[in-house]
């Protein structure tokens, strides 16, 4: 039981670290981003895994219900924001990679950096 | 128990598609499967009591994401030509990482612990303090428009930043034509109109979308939802009807100026409700003062930001979309 409650953590590890990989390992600008997306979904998984509470409910307060359990609202606050924010930095990551198919003709980082040295 | 098997079967599926993620190289494939992935994100969060960032995660990662991935392979490429070659240091890296993270969390609280410190802290404060001091349902939106506003208006102009930083790079520039192959970029202007099916069914979801959007938008005091849910749901609902009718009637409907408009105004609105608070003898973003009873005003000020954060959010959303689907048609 104790390991199954620490899961969700192990799952943000492992997520992380296969964004990190993918990040790393893959030349390929585009899927590079995508990395970088798993890793960042990664990291809100760790976020919101920590404001659940036993027996708890959404921080919603309901009329004529006494002693709820809620779970935690800050992080909710917090991932909610960084989801929003996260979107709009990928799309900016995205639009670099769309200018750098324009100048280059590849998103491929390893051919970006042959032309560079030819030049 | 039927919830925790649930949620094992669901972050069991979510390290299933990051792997296959990981391994396809066809990249239209990885995109759809990071669809996917966000939308079981979306579903874990919600089993972990997350109903607002549930929703969000669910429009912007399963919705909006997919949409601008797919706008930005259509002027990139469509396979991953990565050599495999040189995994061994990205492979040992990880590992090594990955292996510390999860030797650091058999210290961690296990999940819904309710000793566990992150409860102990302004957590409480919050739940208890939020029915008198700003007296609305959603302790969530209480936390993220009043007692952290100054966060969310940060946040509120990194996202102006971005959509400014994307319109600088795909904006009004034209695209150097020579590096760029003859009918490539036809693709891009192609649209669903010649499809009956998905063409009569997306125009019908259209005003059903846009008007759960409002929903959400002014319910977010009551329920989950909030200017950053219903944001994204209008520019989806927006973004669905460009991708049926083509971006030129999308522009129609939405003009680049308009969407560019809401943009600064959402900012503005927000920050102005700030300066007027400030006016009206409080502090900045104290909305206490707005009316003449403070809770009032807390209703007052927060209905307004909720307001100017919809407003960003929809346009940031439908700008960077139209600067995708315009790189194409030129």
């Amino acid at each position: 039981m104790a390991v199954l409650g620490l899961y969700n953590y192990f799952v943000f590890a492992v997520l992380l670290m296969i964004g990190l990989y993918c990040l790393l390992a893959r030349t390929n600008i585009i899927k590079s981003i995508i990395g970088l997306s798993m890793f960042q979904s990664a990291v809100f998984l760790l976020y919101i895994s920590m404001d659940k509470v036993d027996g708890g409910t959404a921080p919603i307060i309901q009329e004529g219900v006494e002693n709820q359990i809620f779970a935690n609202p800050l992080p909710q606050v917090l991932i909610l924001t960084a989801i929003v924010v996260g979107i709009s930095t990928t799309a900016l990551a995205l639009a670099v990679a769309v200018r750098i198919r324009e100048a280059y003709g590849t998103i491929e980082e390893d051919k970006i950096q042959e032309m560079d040295r030819k030049q | 128990m039927m919830t925790i098997v649930f949620s094992l079967f669901l972050l069991t599926m979510l390290v299933i598609v990051a792997v296959a993620i990981l391994r396809t190289e066809n990249l239209f494939t990885a995109v759809m499967l990071s669809g996917i992935f966000s939308l079981i994100m979306a579903a874990n969060f919600f089993v972990l009591d997350a109903a607002d960032v549930a929703l969000t995660e669910a429009v912007i990662g399963a919705g909006i994401s997919t949409v601008l991935f797919l706008g930005a392979l259509a002027l990139t490429a469509e396979y991953d030509r990565s050599p495999p070659v040189g995994t061994w240091v990205p492979l040992l890296t990880s590992s090594a990482l990955g292996g510390v993270i999860i030797f650091a969390t058999f210290q961690a609280p296990r999940l819904g612990d309710p000793s566990a410190i992150v409860h102990q802290h302004v957590a409480p404060w919050y739940l208890e303090k939020t029915p008198e001091l700003i007296d609305v349902p959603n302790v969530v939106t209480a936390v993220l428009a009043s007692f952290r506003g100054y966060d969310t208006l940060g946040e509120v102009f990194v996202v102006f930043t971005a959509c400014i930083g994307v319109m600088a790079l795909l904006g009004r520039v034209r695209p150097r034509r020579d590096s760029i192959k003859e009918g490539e970029f036809k693709k891009a202007t192609d649209n669903l109109r010649h499809h009956l099916i998905p063409r009569v069914v997306g125009k019908m979801l259209v005003p059903f979308i846009v008007l759960f959007g409002l929903y959400v938008q002014f319910h977010g005091d009551f329920g989950p939802g909030g200017g950053f849910q219903a944001g994204a749901l209008v520019a989806a609902g927006v973004i669905l009807y460009s991708l049926v009718e083509g971006g030129v009637r999308g522009r129609e409907l939405v003009p680049e100026w308009f969407s560019s408009v809401l943009v600064a105004l959402g900012a503005f609105t927000y920050t102005s409700v700030g300066v007027a608070s400030m006016l009206m003898g409080g502090r900045f973003l104290d909305y206490s003062v707005l009316a003449h009873d403070p809770v009032h005003g807390q209703h007052l000020g927060i209905l307004v930001i909720e307001a100017g954060v919809g407003m960003t959010v929809a346009g940031v959303m439908i700008t960077i979309f139209h600067a995708f689907s315009r790189r194409g048609i030129r």
